[in-house]
């Protein structure tokens, strides 16, 4: 997990005198859920506005994700919560006149500062997406080695750490046997498990996860979370959804948007069952949304 | 159409003109069909008229030996293996171009840049072939002399456009969720589109330059000016002018000799058939590379 840090170091980033603390305007994150000795990295938003075009999506969004702690991002389609997180590994770049204002910090680096390169970003601050989206041309073992050839493992320890990956992603002792069958030849849940496989592969500090269940079963649905509960130790992670009681499973903290804003954010038990805001109160209680 | 159904309808009473809305919709139909008869009809009277006459004048002599311009008993082996290498080096020149141009458009270009091009495109495959051929007259032969090479920058400039073309049309089918989860894992642009995007789409890529082969293999006008006054031998010299199917055609149905318009036929079906050839294994790599993509969606 230290192996891109130092990258990112070595690339001679900007590094911030203090990190910033928890801003006044928004709640301070309870700190539940944050295990000692959590590895991963403290990720700080700080006024973010987001812009597609000439149309701002996010109207300055301050929070923070903590190491150990699964930060579920709630909020009806459209509030912004995908591009929130997007904005974090700079994906929202590859969106034609997407471009997003505000300080992102990972750790102390400024993930939009003028010497950071996108590519060691994406190397800190993996992703997985909604859709599985294995590569249809790579086998299964091939898929996982795909990131870590991009990133210029040496290959005696490729295998080792492809491996580890998938393991960690829970889906080594059903693949091992056929690790050079397709990687789309997996069920959906074996998929979405793949591409976790696949993000953690590299080491990333920083797991951003945008609704990785919606496209799978129940099933399948159980096997991801009780992974990111055991992830969350590792890796910080954030977790979009548009599932209110996946929120409640397996986020420690919840932050709850609308519209571009971010209305609410707090640890997951107080968020449910005492929200401060009446937007987040009725949205919770599917009053709305 | 189906008239049983049209007998009675227990729910007929609640649609009005229900009788005038079938024989309208069977009117539409029946047009559709007959003009996609046209197009299928038309394509095998091409074919069964090409083969009835070029079939029996075809013979192992007349694929192996070099046109005899005084008997008859010669053949066409001199203008086979000129197209060969007239399409070859057209190709050469064209596949890289076109799906360079192809990954520039779907991969890189901004929204508008990518609009302009696919114009541009359009306008250079609608550009007819004889300005082709003149413009490379002008360009490669005026003050030299004709050349295979002149011929096959002729056919290339036909091809660029239609693997280009093709190309983005199969790009455009790769989906956006590859690309981001490449882009993700910290792969830059190109090495995304070497290692995802184009092993993904490879046999579209392929479909789509086998297809401009087939059509560069019978292009005749960007050869008129630039690749037509060849000797009656095997050449395979490109800085010399290379014998070719098309000219050969039109120059064998302008000669007063009979046997000489049978063996026009016959060049017509050599060169049909391999159009037809080339064609199907275009469709085949297609169908597959298609099916694949959808399966992705």
């Amino acid at each position: 997990m230290t192996i891109d840090r130092k990258e990112l170091d070595a690339a001679g980033r900007v590094r911030h005198e203090t990190p910033p603390g928890p801003r006044t305007e928004v709640p301070a994150v309870d700190r539940v859920g944050v295990e000692h000795g959590a590895s991963g990295s403290r990720v700080h938003l700080e006024d973010v506005k987001a812009y597609y075009g000439t149309k701002r999506v996010l109207h300055g969004i301050t929070l923070s994700l903590e190491p150990g702690v699964v930060t579920g991002i709630i909020g009806p389609s459209g509030c912004g919560k995908s591009t929130m997180v997007r904005c974090i590994n700079r994906m929202h770049e590859e969106v034609p006149g997407g471009r997003c204002e505000g300080r992102i910090l990972l750790d102390e680096i400024d993930l939009n500062g003028p010497e950071v390169d996108v590519v060691g970003v994406r190397r800190a601050v993996g992703m997985v997406f909604q859709k599985p989206n294995p590569f249809p041309t790579m086998s299964i073992l091939g898929n996982v080695l795909a990131g870590l050839r991009f990133v210029g493992v040496p290959r005696e320890r490729r295998i080792e750490r492809a491996e580890a990956a998938l393991t960690d992603a829970g889906l080594w002792d059903e693949v091992k046997d056929r690790l050079s069958d397709p990687g789309v030849s997996l069920s959906g849940g074996q998929q979405q498990r793949l591409c976790i496989a696949r993000a953690l592969a590299v080491e990333p500090d920083v797991l951003l996860m945008d609704e990785p269940c919606s496209a799978l079963d129940p099933a399948a649905t159980m096997r991801i979370e009780e992974l990111i509960t055991q992830l969350k130790r590792r890796v910080t992670i954030a977790l979009v959804t548009h599932n209110m009681q996946q929120a409640a499973r397996i986020a420690d903290v919840t932050a709850f948007m609308l519209a571009g804003e971010l209305i609410e954010v707090g640890s997951t038990d107080r968020m449910f069952t005492d929200p401060q805001d009446e937007r987040t109160e009725q949205y919770v209680t599917g009053r709305f949304g | 159409m189906r008239l049983r159904q049209m007998a009675v309808d227990p729910l007929g009473a609640r649609v009005p003109n229900l009788r005038r809305r079938r024989i309208v919709n069977a009117a539409w139909i029946g047009s559709a069909w007959a003009g996609a008869s046209i197009a299928v009809g038309l394509l095998l009277v091409v074919v069964a008229g090409v083969v009835a006459r070029g079939i029996g004048s075809i013979n192992p002599t007349f694929l192996t030996t070099p046109t005899d311009p005084f008997g008859s008993g010669g053949g066409i082996s001199n203008a086979i293996v000129g197209t060969a290498i007239l399409v070859a080096l057209a190709s050469a020149m064209a596949v890289p171009v076109g799906i360079l141009t192809a990954l520039y458009t779907s991969e890189f270009a901004s929204r508008r840049l990518a609009s302009g091009l696919r114009y541009v495109l359009d306008v250079l495959n609608g550009v007819p072939t004889i300005i082709t051929g003149i413009f490379v007259f002008g360009l490669l032969v005026v003050g030299r002399s004709q050349s295979g090479w002149a011929g096959a920058a002729g056919l290339a400039i036909v091809m660029v456009p239609l693997i280009a073309r093709s190309g983005q049309e199969v790009l455009a089918l790769v989906p956006s969720g590859l690309r981001e989860a490449s882009l993700a894992l910290g792969a830059s642009r190109w090495r995304t589109v070497l290692r995802v995007v184009i092993p993904t789409s490879i046999g579209g890529l392929v479909t789509g330059a086998l297809l401009a082969v087939a059509r560069a293999a019978g292009e005749t006008a960007p050869l008129l000016f630039t690749c037509s006054i060849f000797p009656n031998l095997v050449q395979t010299d490109p800085s010399r002018v290379l014998p070719n199917i098309p000219i050969t055609i039109f120059q064998f149905s302008e000669s007063p000799d009979p046997v000489k318009h049978a063996q026009a036929w016959a060049a017509a079906l050599v060169l049909i058939a391999f159009v037809l050839a080339v064609s199907m294994v275009a469709r085949l790599l297609s169908a597959r590379t298609r099916r694949r993509l959808q399966e992705l969606r």
